[in-house]
Parts: C-alpha cells; sequence; structure tokens
C-alpha cells in the first residue's frame, strides 16, 4: 500500500494551467469515482482551490508507478496536453505525501503564509469526498490528522493571528475598538477594487449598516446591488458621518474628501463616541489632521502597509515552529501506517504459510494411506500451531518497536523476503 | 500548617501569573484555562492562610494593617475572576494578578506589631467592613482595566500596534469591565457604609459621630457616579473618563492610607 499524491499549484503552474485543471465540487466527485473504478486507487481525494489542485489517493502496491497513471488521467480528464501537464505536476508518495498535506493545511503551502481559509478548504474536500464515499481508512485518517495539524498551527503559533492584508489589517485594527463589529455601522467611500475587499471583510465580519458613497450615484448603485449596502449622497457630509463607527476612503481625488471641521462636527453631533477612519486613498484622501481629534482613530494606506509587513516578518518568524508541529503529525501518521501495514503484512503471511502447509501436506501424505482422515486433521492443526508460534515473536517485537525506521524496515524485510509478487499486491 | 498555606498562596499566585504572562504573550487557550485554575487555587489557599491567621490572633483578619491588606488581594482575585468568568476574557489577568500577589506578599511578609485583640463588633460590622474592602478592591481593579485602556489607546492613536496590542481586549470591552467593576464598587461602597451606620447605632453608648471619613468617602462615592455617567453620554466617553477613573482610585487610595491614618479616628486599615 502507497500514499500518492499528484498536483500543482501556484508555485509550479501559471494561471492558465491552474484554470484549466481545477476541478468544481461535482468533477471532484466524477474523477474520484473513476479512479477508483478504473482500479488506478482504492480511495481517492481531489483537493481543489483557486491556487492548487491536487489528487491524494491510496495505492494497493507501493511501487511508486501510481503517478504516472494519475498524471495521464488528469491530463485525459482535462483535456490537456500530458506535455503542457507534465511539466507543472509534482508527485509525492508516503511520508513526502503526508508531509506535502499536512503543510498545506497549515497553510504553510499558502500564497499568503499561514492563511485560514485553506483549512476550511481542506475540510469541506474532505467531507464531500467522504460522503461520497471515495475514501478509505488512509485517507480518512490523513484528512482528518490534516485538519487536526491545521487546527494546532493556528491555536499554538502565531502564523494565523495577524493580518496580512491591507484591508483586514484595517478590519482587526477596528475590532481593537470596537471588539465585534456585528453591531456596527460603516461608510465606504469610492466603488472600486480597494473598496471590494474592504466591503468582502466587512461582510465577513457581519457589519450591521453598510453605507456606500462615491460620486458616481450609478457606480454606487450597481456595487451596491452587487455587495449590498445602501447609497448615500456624495457630498452630505454631515448626515453621512454622524452614524459610522467605521469610515473607509478609497477615492481617486487630487484633495482631501474628508476634512477636519468635518469630522469635527460630525463627532459632536455623534456624542463623541470613538470613530475609526481607513484612508487607502493615493493620493490621501483624509486630512491628517484628523486624527488629532479626540476619539478619532485614522490609520493611512502607509500605516497599515507598515503594520502588514511588520506581521509578514512575524509570519515568518513562526514558520519553525509550525514545521515542528508538522513534523510530530508526520511522524504519528506513519507509525499508525506502519502498524496498520505491519497487521496486514502478517495476516498475508500467516494466510500464505497455511496456504503452503496445506500444498505440503497434501502432496507428502499423499502416498501415506496408513493415516487416517483424523490424523491428518492433527498434523495439520499441529502444523498450524507451529506456525502461529514461529510468527508470535516477530509480531510481538515488531509492534513494541519503538524506532519508527527500524520498524517500516522490518515489515519491509519480510514483504520482501516472504511474499511473492502476487502476495505483496 | 498556616505558613504552609502561605508558601501554597505564593506558588500558586506566582505560577498563575507566569501562566497568565504566557497566555498574554501565546494566545494558548491551555495556558489561559491553567492559569484560572491556579488563581482558584490560589484563592483557595489565600482564604485558608487569612482564617489562619485570625484564628492564631483570635481576631478578625482587618483588625491590623497586615491582615487588611492580604484581605484586599482576596477580594481582589474574587473581584478578578468574577469578572473573567462574565467578560469571558483572560488577559487582564497579567496585570492584576502581580497585584494581588503584592498585597498577599505586604500583608504576610510585613513584620507584625501583635496588637491586642478587640472585641468583636458583630456581623453587621463585618459585613461594612468586608463589603467595604471589596469596593476598594472593585475600584483597584477598575483602575487596572483604565491604565490598560490608556496604555491601548495610546498605542493605537500612535500607531504603534506591536505583538501585544493584537492580545490585549479591545478598548470597548475594557471599557465595558471597568464599568462592571465600578459597578461593583459603587453597589458594596453605598451598602458597607449603610451598614457602617447601622452597625455604630447598634453599638452600646455610641451615637452618630463625625468622621472625616464619612466626607471623603461621599467624595469617592460621587467621583465614580460621576465617572458612571461621564464615560456613557458625553463627551467624556474613551480616554478621558478612564483618567477620572485612575484619578477616583488615587483618591481612594489616599483615602485608604492618609485619610486612615491621620484623620479618621474610628477607620483604621479599611
Amino acid at each position: 500500500m502507497e500514499i500518492v499524491l499528484v498536483g500543482l499549484n501556484f508555485r509550479t503552474a501559471p494561471v492558465e494551467v491552474r484554470e484549466k485543471v481545477s476541478f468544481s465540487g461535482e468533477q471532484a466527485q466524477r474523477a474520484a469515482e473513476e479512479l477508483r473504478s478504473r482500479g488506478i486507487l482504492e480511495e481517492t481525494l481531489v483537493l481543489s482551490t483557486c491556487n492548487r489542485s491536487e489528487v491524494y489517493g491510496v495505492h494497493p502496491v507501493a511501487n511508486h508507478e501510481s503517478a504516472g497513471a494519475l498524471s495521464s488521467f488528469l491530463s485525459k480528464f482535462h483535456e490537456v496536453l500530458p506535455d503542457q501537464l507534465n511539466p507543472s505536476l509534482y508527485h509525492h508518495y508516503d511520508h513526502d505525501a503526508v508531509r506535502h498535506l499536512f503543510r498545506v493545511s497549515a497553510g504553510l503551502e499558502s500564497m499568503l503564509l499561514g492563511e485560514a481559509e485553506i483549512l476550511g478548504q481542506v475540510r469541506d474536500a474532505y467531507l464531500r469526498a467522504h460522503e461520497g464515499n471515495v475514501t478509505g481508512p488512509v485517507l480518512n485518517r490523513l484528512f482528518q490528522a490534516a485538519l487536526e495539524i491545521g487546527k494546532r498551527v493556528r491555536s499554538e503559533t502565531d502564523l494565523g493571528t495577524r493580518p496580512m492584508g491591507v484591508a483586514s489589517a484595517g478590519m482587526k485594527l477596528a475590532e481593537r475598538i470596537f471588539g465585534k463589529l456585528q453591531d456596527r455601522s460603516a461608510l465606504v467611500l469610492g466603488a472600486g477594487a480597494i473598496s471590494e475587499q474592504v466591503v468582502s471583510q466587512l461582510r465577513d465580519r457581519k457589519i450591521k449598516n453598510l453605507y456606500l458613497m462615491n460620486r458616481s450615484r450609478e457606480r454606487a448603485e450597481e456595487f451596491a446591488r452587487h455587495y449590498g449596502g445602501k447609497v448615500l449622497e456624495w457630498g452630505e457630509w454631515d448626515t453621512s458621518l454622524k452614524f459610522p463607527d467605521i469610515i473607509v476612503s478609497a477615492v481617486g481625488v487630487q484633495d482631501f474628501v474628508v476634512t477636519q471641521p468635518m469630522v469635527e462636527r460630525a463627532m459632536v453631533s455623534r456624542g463623541n463616541r470613538a470613530l475609526f477612519l481607513m484612508d487607502l486613498g493615493m493620493p490621501r484622501n483624509i486630512d491628517p489632521a484628523v486624527a488629532d481629534i479626540y476619539n478619532v482613530y485614522l490609520y493611512s494606506m502607509e500605516d497599515l502597509t507598515e503594520i502588514v509587513n511588520q506581521n509578514r516578518d512575524a509570519r515568518q518568524g513562526e514558520i519553525p515552529k509550525a514545521e515542528s508541529l508538522v513534523e510530530d503529525h508526520v511522524a504519528k501518521f506513519i507509525s499508525w501506517q506502519a502498524s496498520v501495514e505491519l497487521t496486514g503484512v502478517l495476516e498475508t503471511l500467516r494466510g500464505s504459510l497455511k496456504q503452503r502447509r496445506a500444498n505440503f501436506l497434501q502432496e507428502r501424505l499423499a502416498g501415506m494411506n496408513h493415516f487416517s482422515g483424523e490424523d491428518r486433521e492433527r498434523i495439520g492443526a499441529l502444523m498450524d500451531e507451529l506456525i502461529e508460534h514461529l510468527l508470535l515473536h516477530p509480531a510481538e517485537r515488531l509492534r513494541a518497536e519503538k524506532e519508527l525506521r527500524r520498524k517500516i524496515q522490518n515489515v519491509e524485510a519480510i514483504r520482501d523476503l516472504y511474499l511473492s509478487d502476487r502476495e505483496k499486491s | 500548617m498556616n505558613h504552609m498555606f502561605v508558601m501554597l498562596t505564593v506558588l500558586a499566585y506566582l505560577l498563575s501569573m507566569g501562566l497568565y504572562m504566557s497566555f498574554l504573550y501565546t494566545g494558548k487557550e491551555v495556558t489561559g484555562r491553567l492559569a484560572t485554575v491556579l488563581m482558584f487555587m490560589g484563592l483557595a489557599c489565600h482564604y485558608l492562610a487569612l482564617l489562619g491567621r485570625a484564628r492564631a490572633m483570635h481576631s478578625v483578619p482587618y483588625h491590623d494593617l497586615q491582615g487588611s491588606m492580604s484581605l484586599f488581594g482576596w477580594l481582589l482575585a474574587v473581584t478578578y475572576l468574577c469578572l473573567e468568568i462574565y467578560h469571558r476574557q483572560r488577559t487582564v489577568g497579567a496585570f492584576v494578578v502581580p497585584i494581588i500577589l503584592a498585597f498577599f506578599l505586604a500583608g504576610s511578609l510585613a513584620p507584625e506589631h501583635p496588637a491586642p485583640p478587640t472585641e468583636a463588633h458583630g456581623v453587621v460590622f463585618a459585613l461594612h467592613v468586608t463589603l467595604s474592602i471589596l469596593a476598594y478592591a472593585g475600584f483597584a481593579l477598575s483602575c487596572v482595566l483604565s491604565l490598560m485602556f490608556l496604555g491601548e489607546e495610546r498605542l493605537l492613536r500612535m500607531r504603534k500596534v506591536g505583538d501585544v496590542v493584537w492580545r490585549l481586549p479591545s478598548l470597548e470591552l475594557l471599557e465595558r469591565m471597568s464599568h462592571t467593576s465600578v459597578l461593583v464598587g459603587l453597589v458594596t461602597i453605598a451598602v458597607g457604609t449603610a451598614l457602617g451606620f447601622i452597625a455604630v447605632d447598634r453599638q452600646a453608648g455610641q451615637h452618630w459621630y463625625f468622621d472625616p471619613k464619612y466626607i471623603v468617602t461621599l467624595v469617592v462615592l460621587l467621583l465614580y457616579l460621576a465617572y458612571f455617567q461621564l464615560a456613557r453620554t458625553t463627551a467624556w466617553r474613551g480616554a478621558r473618563a478612564s483618567k477620572l477613573c485612575v484619578f477616583n482610585f488615587v483618591l481612594v487610595v489616599l483615602s485608604f492610607t492618609v485619610v486612615n491614618l491621620y484623620f479618621s479616628s474610628h477607620h483604621r486599615y479599611f
């Protein structure tokens, strides 16, 4: 038995290739079923996100040949020429495949180091495959361990705690001031790409009231249709600044859109409730003097970028801790796998020896007519007992072996020395 | 026996403090839970140490300065744990436990000046003292929370967001926690003061008398009421209210020390 992984990701494949090889939920299930029905893999799971497409599987024979069949399958399934696809593919077997999955789940293989979304994507892929009955005991165990390591890395290291994007850094800062944002109001000025990111972050945090303002009202309304929110009239500052707790500005203008007197008036009318402003415009949209007003917190694009850079450095510093956790879990999984393999090998060996015993007795006792049927059965039972005795001690010693490498080597030695090629499969 | 409880209390508080600090730095949930468990253990040992000391002296814990300080530390620990459970926030522990430990150590290690046992003044008097010290503990906690608020607010306004800021509670939560502890202080000081008047009235041969402590307590009560109101509704909300809370506690400390020692004839150590 071997665990095999074939896949590609943002490091090995350009976006054009990744797009061609990505799987929808329905495609992932169909591919997994085909791989099983064609006998390429016994257990299968497809993990497909915008940055990676990977097929994990269990092959009954540990011959390192399943990856080739899997690559050909991917090529045919997605109708991509092998010459185009193969240079982007990576293949891993057994503990390398296990380690790779654990690193993916921990966020160590993500474009945005430590991102949390990948853990949810791994969970969804596993649940879908499990419900589709394409996984088995090995992949079930493997993916449950992957989810566990993903959680551990995020709870025991700082890899996932610090925001890595400007919009999410801004939202985290707002949470430092207001706590949870679900009872808060936000006003977003502008309807461009940055505003989309901000609104997405606000929606993720279930913001209660979202207001939108843009110089072009039509654009603002179109934006609101896509992302939700209430459109306010551009220029009605005194009423617009009174209610929101968070104001985000990302407008392409030369002069300040939000000035100090505007915010001073707003603070009076809102009874000095704290106000958090994010200036994501370039050039700046909010007068920096606004930061001097009591209970006002102003962060510019420059401030947020600096925080993101600090966080990136801090996250890099957490990699060794996360890798150490991954290695712990890889060792645990391989140990479990070796135990499973040992049980399987011993069962096969027992069956093989008993078959040989039966053949041997049949051959040797053929001419010995003085043995009654009862005698023959007794001889057979004695020889079976001898086989059990011979297997007992090595099996106990192998099970008790603490050193994993030695355990695996011994299991492989038994397989090589005592089992035929047909029995190995 | 009592010495053993003192050692156990110090050990539990020290370990709890270390774990709370570790929790503040690493954010590991298991560390935080362990810190809370040790805090509870410290609280139990602290109680037994207080009890043992009072029995040995044949008096109440607040009979002398050391006992009052230790009782204050214990009530601070009780208030803090209630606040931690109510607001589900553990990061404050790293800032409060050192104060609890300091008061316990001051109460346990300071040289004792044996005073003759005082006559028991009854349950009402005991409640008056305990509730008054509990009020001081509530106010002390609100002071710590307000200082945390001011520190975090300053870092956020200066845009110096380092490691710790991501771990601290939000400003909004710190404000709420401070309000809760002030509320505890206000209710207990009001009830405690009322019980004080009843206790005086019940004592044979005693009539109402003037004590400067009454004035200071009234001022403290009014200032905390002002804080409670100002922090919610007007231009004072935020850092200004927190500064007022810190100022109020300075007044409480003055009441606890200068007023008791030099002006009050009936309030020695509470």
